[in-house]
């Protein structure tokens, strides 16, 4: 097995140790930051996000992998850093003002993190001005939000409305989620994307940012 | 003799209390509310400011455990009792607070509006095994700062049952408490009298958010009952296993129970929770698992061994329509949580994880709940000794349909559910129409809203709680709400 796919075996079984030390390998033999990246890293984690979701894994079995993802990613930031290879992404993510349920948020930066993005967590009960500012201060190109309560919804149209007035639109998306809220709802208050669970937005952020 | 189950040995439930006890004083709480954590201070606990914990000691949690009342009462709309809440008496109340509504007529669901709220005011008005009514879900069209004031509102001007609710903000805990003293008149009748039982809920794990613990105070200083919801849910935010969910649920509300008995020592609490296991498959928090009725009834245990009446998220269902997964959960828990004698049983009419109720289901739980309510008056002796001359009478006509005994001891002995769960026989059920199960109880729901009738409360009260509550939606902007209009 070449090291490219040992690495990829390693993160799809949530070896984090192993990964760590096969990628510090790879880069010792020579080969590039960037494949390592996208052929075992991304990719062990597609194959990961793919068997979750037909119910052949289950999320702690994610949550490993996401955690050998981050080991990996250790050995490779600098690296990447040093070649000016940007990151996949960065999102800013919390749960909007007067909501403080955070546990599928949190699960949501989880995966997040898992499959490469860099995430700004910037918790509960978040004014929609502070998404915004983040977003802009940080150069993040999507901002995710969360809400639980029915009552706390409409704090979502705020900042997607926030957004669009600061004209930051064209560089920032948003995608919305959690219980109360829905497809329809997200197109009504012109977020760009919704997840329904927290795998799901993994996949919306991905088709975010590469649109 | 009344049938009971239980899952934990004394020895276990002192092991679990004892574990609970020094995870409070050595790891601690956080507390996310400065009045709170200084009036801990001021009893004795050591404040970590750096992290906002709070180690509450032995000692305190026994003065606390002293204070607590080990029984109370509610009281209906005009102050008759309804509820004794002691010993292993139960009581159903609908589950709340449901995010949606099922439609009957599309089968799909529906953000609720004033109309649907009024609609399930006039369903569990006329339920008789569903004690208490809550505020089950909020209505979207007020504005939001007022929808669960509002959603009280409603509950009085509609329905006499005592309500369990809760509110959303610190806020909106003020207008909630007039809401309640323009009923009973003054601060001291509303204590005499509960009318109300406020859901209050730690964060998993071992935390407390300002607005949830502020509500705790709040209702502590006016005596308005609170039932702590500790939502450990395990395997996620709390142990995988179920005896290291009940440490922490029991860390979570000896730490409310604290909070409350050292605000105004003798407030009534129920020793309550809303605890599930994770699907780690679905990332979901089923309420219908038998793992999570296993820990309803084992914390219900502990509330018991320590003295204190309980309360339980659990005769409801994950699924998302009015079938047989709906009634199979919803009777396993409200059967259970009977069994061990949950003192409050909250669930009835609600499916999806808490977050949608159906009309229809309230309709067919309040039947299972009535069968429920008949089996754990268990079985008794009724003029049976001696035999022989009951079977004497039998053998003489053969039958003993219209005996004295008979007459006397059916009605106490046998309870009828109907008109939702079906007895008929093939040919007559045939014949009345062979309708489903779902359509019976939809024609109930329409027949309990037709013959509904308003509750009589006096005119000052009335006019009092309207204007109560137009003040409060003119402060968010709404000049006319919407419950004119119907
Ligand atoms: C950025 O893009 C995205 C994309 C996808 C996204 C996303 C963002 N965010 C989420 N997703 C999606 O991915 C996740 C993973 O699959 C999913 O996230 P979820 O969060 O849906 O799923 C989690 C993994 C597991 N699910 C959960 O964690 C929520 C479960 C339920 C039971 C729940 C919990 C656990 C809690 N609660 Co509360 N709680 C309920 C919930 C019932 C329900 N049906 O949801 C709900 C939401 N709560 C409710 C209420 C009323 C309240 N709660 C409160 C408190 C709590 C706890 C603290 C006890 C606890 C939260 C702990 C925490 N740290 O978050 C209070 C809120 C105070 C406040 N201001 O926020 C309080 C007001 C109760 C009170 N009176 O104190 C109800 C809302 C009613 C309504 N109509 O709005 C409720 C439906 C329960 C009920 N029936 O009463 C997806 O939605």
């Amino acid at each position: 097995m070449s090291v490219l796919a040992e690495i990829k075996d390693g993160l799809v079984c949530g070896d984090d140790e192993r990964v760590s030390e096969l990628t510090q390998q790879a880069i010792e033999q020579g080969l590039s930051p960037q494949e390592i990246l996208s052929e075992s890293l991304i990719g062990g984690m597609t194959i990961v996000g793919e068997r979750f979701k037909e119910h052949e894994i289950f999320l702690p079995d994610v949550l490993l992998a996401a955690k050998a993802m981050h080991a990996g990613m250790e050995v490779l930031r600098p690296l990447l850093i040093d070649a000016g290879i940007p990151s996949i992404g960065k999102v800013v993510l919390g749960s909007v003002q007067g909501d403080l349920h955070d546990i599928g948020k949190n699960l949501v930066g989880i995966l997040l993190k898992g499959a490469g993005f860099e995430v700004i967590d910037l918790g509960n009960d978040v004014a929609p001005q502070s998404f915004v500012d983040a977003a802009k201060e940080r150069g993040a190109s999507v901002i995710g939000m969360s809400a639980l309560l029915t009552t706390t919804m409409p704090t979502m149209a705020k900042v997607v409305d926030l957004v669009k007035e600061r004209k930051l639109d064209s560089r920032i998306k948003t995608i919305v989620g959690g219980a109360p809220v829905s497809e329809m709802f997200a197109r009504e208050i012109g977020a760009d994307a919704y997840g329904f669970d927290a795998a799901n937005a993994v996949d919306r952020v991905k088709s975010l940012t590469t649109a | 003799m009344r049938p009971v189950v239980k899952f934990l040995s004394d020895e276990l439930i002192e092991k679990i209390v004892s574990e609970a006890r020094s995870i409070l004083a050595t790891l601690g709480i956080e507390i996310h509310n400065n009045g709170i954590v200084s009036m801990l201070a001021d009893h004795g606990a050591r404040v970590d400011t750096g992290s906002g914990r709070v180690f509450i000691t032995d000692e305190i949690v026994d003065k606390a455990l002293k204070a607590a009342p080990r029984s109370f009462k509610l009281f209906d709309l005009f102050g008759r009792e309804t509820h004794d809440l002691s010993g292993y008496n139960v009581h159903f109340t609908p589950g709340s607070a449901a995010i949606n509504v099922l439609d009957y007529a599309t089968n799909d669901i529906h953000r609720p509006t004033t109309k649907d709220y009024v609609d399930y005011m006039k369903v569990i008005s006329g339920l008789g095994h569903i004690a208490s009514q809550s505020t089950a879900f909020i209505p979207g069209d007020v504005h939001q700062n007022i929808s669960d004031s509002y959603r009280l509102f409603l509950s009085l001007m509609h329905c006499e049952k005592p309500v369990v609710t809760g509110t959303f903000t610190i806020d909106a805990f003020n207008i909630m408490r007039d809401l309640q003293l323009a009923v009973r008149g003054t601060k001291e009748e509303l204590a005499a009298k509960p009318l109300t039982v406020f859901s209050c809920c730690p964060t998993a794990p071992l935390k407390w958010s300002d607005v949830t613990s502020q509500n705790v105070v709040d209702c502590a200083l006016h005596s308005i009952p609170v039932e702590y919801i500790s939502m450990p849910l395990s395997g996620f935010v709390a142990p995988v296993t179920l005896v290291g969910s009940l440490v922490q649920h029991t860390a979570e509300t000896l730490s409310g129970l604290v909070i409350s008995q050292l605000t105004n020592p003798g407030t009534p609490i129920l020793y309550g929770g809303s605890p599930a296991i994770f699907d780690v498959r679905y990332e979901t928090t089923p309420m219908g698992a038998v793992e999570t009725m296993m820990i309803d009834c084992a914390y219900n245990e502990i509330g018991k061994y320590l003295g204190l009446p309980t309360q339980a998220y659990i005769a409801l269902s994950d699924a998302k329509r009015l079938d047989a997964q709906a009634g199979s959960e919803s009777s396993m828990g409200a059967t259970l949580a009977a069994l061990a004698g949950v003192n409050n049983i909250s669930g009835p009419g609600m499916l999806d994880f808490e977050s949608c109720i159906s009309l229809e289901k309230l309709v067919v739980d309040n039947e299972i709940c009535g069968e429920v309510l008949r089996m754990v008056r268990g079985i008794e002796p009724k003029e049976d000794f001696p035999a022989i001359p009951l079977f004497e009478e039998l053998l003489k006509d053969q039958h003993l349909l219209i005996s004295k005994h008979t007459r006397k001891y059916l009605k106490d002995e046998h309870y009828f559910p109907g008109p939702a769960i079906d007895r008929a026989n093939r040919s007559r059920w045939q014949e009345e129409g062979g309708i489903t199960l779902r359509e019976r109880a939809h024609e109930q729901v329409n027949k309990l809203i037709a013959d509904y009738v308003p509750p009589s409360l006096p005119e000052d009260v009335r006019s009092e709680l309207t204007s109560l509550m137009d003040k409060e939606a003119r402060r968010y902007g709404m000049d006319r709400l919407p419950h004119y209009d119907l």
